[in-house]
């Protein structure tokens, strides 16, 4: 019965929410844990742990190895760790109601 | 009977509105205090009660204090508005005073300014009273010297506040004449004469300080002319060989005595857009970490617009030696070394550098 809602119901309006939770990724920036929500794409998901892995990378070719990295944009801080060549990473959504962050907090 | 003003104060913590409401009772004007711990509380007074002022908090459940001031400032322009936030970060009061906020404090420098906080208050209070009569507001488009100038014509006690981004300086006028500025960390004709090279910013009048101490005695005229004289010698194409490498050379010091003087290890200016070289203080090796900070603009860009997350703020990163902040500036970018045992404020630190930087 399901079928014709599938063929006419057509797709909702939304709009696109920022990822929480944290992942983990390997060296080869595959995605190994994951706690954010399994609506947020999975491809952006896998671009957000090869960017990390870039800037750990870049990194170490201009010998200045890092072992933290945070992103900090208008409503979405990423901060990173580095795990033995693949990265913990940390998804914060910001809101005007969140607290100003802190250098503890980087 | 004299008529009382009225002060509404909005904050949805109950316990800070009882304190607001006997802190502002003591007013000397002795204002009547209305309260309300919701916004949607707050705009059915403003639609019954004749409010003058109104002092917000920004951080509040449904409508915060942000939505609350652009409602105000469409419903009710006549309305004199307050932040009073803890939150520090200095996009709230860019965002505020947006808004066309009279004044923004925080809630700790309320209580450790209280004189100078009462005085402000009750500056608004009484302006509100001048403007229903007669008077202008928003001259933000005239120049710093307009300002100045006028201030000193009018013979007027004041001081200045001014703010460009994070940067903020004070000049002090008394009875028509300036006797100190603040800038950059400088003071005296120095700050004046740094100040002067602003070319945007906001300002605000705050109450006259009478015992301040003066530190400039050259007329207010003088300063500008010679400041004027300054500012073409630099702009002229066909100046001196001789004059532009010591014009280059002054900057060079400032940029220097700024490093040091905030604490930074080194700044790298990279232009994004592949043009121009970089430029760097503080390093000899600069050019993979030049290299660094152009990448880490792109990657930050890039995943920044594929997330939908906002303008990027700032890119950090830290090992056991030092920590560095990127931050985007126009078409370049901006890389900060700072050593790990500052540990307070670096990215607003990291801003006032990056602002001071062309000035």
């Amino acid at each position: 019965m399901g079928f014709i809602k599938k063929l006419f119901g057509g797709r909702a309006a939304a709009v696109q929410q920022l990822p929480t939770g944290t992942i983990t990724v390997d060296r080869d920036g595959h995605i190994v844990t994951s706690t954010v929500s399994s609506v947020f794409p999975k491809k952006l998901l896998h671009d957000i742990g090869r960017d990390v892995l870039e800037l750990f990378r870049e990194a170490r070719v201009a010998q200045m190895p890092l072992a933290e990295v945070s992103l900090h944009f208008g409503s979405l801080h990423i901060t990173a760790r580095e795990l033995r060549g693949g990265a913990i990473i940390f998804l914060f959504p910001q809101t005007a109601l969140m607290p100003t962050p802190t250098l503890s907090r980087l | 009977m004299e008529k009382r003003n009225k002060i509404l104060i909005l904050d949805d913590d109950t316990d800070w509105l009882a304190l607001c409401r006997d802190w502002f009772a003591e007013l000397p004007s002795k204002p009547e205090i209305l309260t309300a711990n919701s916004a949607k509380r707050a705009l059915a007074l403003l639609e019954t009660e004749s409010v003058r002022l109104l002092i917000s908090d920004l951080k509040m459940p449904r409508i915060d204090g942000l939505q609350m001031l652009a409602i105000v400032r469409r419903q009710f322009p006549d309305v004199r508005t307050i932040v009073l936030s803890g939150l520090e970060d200095e996009e709230y009061r860019s965002r505020a005073y947006a808004l066309g906020v009279d004044l923004f404090w925080l809630k700790m420098e309320m209580q450790q300014n209280a004189r100078l906080f009462n005085e402000c208050v009750e500056s608004l209070l009484g302006q509100t009273d001048r403007e229903h009569d007669t008077g202008f507001r928003g001259i933000q488009s005239k120049s710093l010297m307009d300002i100045i100038q006028m201030e000193c014509l009018s013979r007027s006690s004041s001081v200045l506040r001014i703010t460009r981004g994070p940067l903020v300086a004070k000049l002090w006028i008394q009875e028509g004449e300036l006797i100190d500025a603040e800038a950059e960390g400088a003071r005296g004709e120095t700050a004046f004469q740094r100040l002067l090279a602003w070319k945007t910013g906001t300002f605000e009048n705050l109450p006259a300080e009478p015992d301040h101490p003066r530190a400039i005695h050259k007329p207010v005229n003088a300063l500008l002319l010679e400041s004027a004289h300054t500012m073409d010698e630099a702009a002229d194409p066909n100046v001196a060989p001789e004059i532009a490498a010591s014009n280059e050379h002054r900057k060079t010091m400032w940029k220097l005595s700024q490093l040091t003087r905030e604490g930074a290890e080194f700044v790298i200016v990279v232009p994004t857009a592949g043009q121009g070289q970089p430029e760097a203080l503080g390093t000899q090796n600069f050019s993979a970490l030049a290299k660094w900070t152009s990448r880490a603009a792109d990657i930050a860009r890039r995943l920044g617009d594929r997330l939908e997350a906002g303008p990027l703020s700032h890119v950090a990163g830290q090992n056991l030696e030092r920590q560095v902040l990127m931050l985007p500036r126009g078409d370049r970018a901006f890389l900060v070394g700072w050593p790990t045992d500052v540990t307070e404020n670096v990215p607003e630190k990291s801003r006032k550098l990056v602002a001071s930087w062309d000035s």
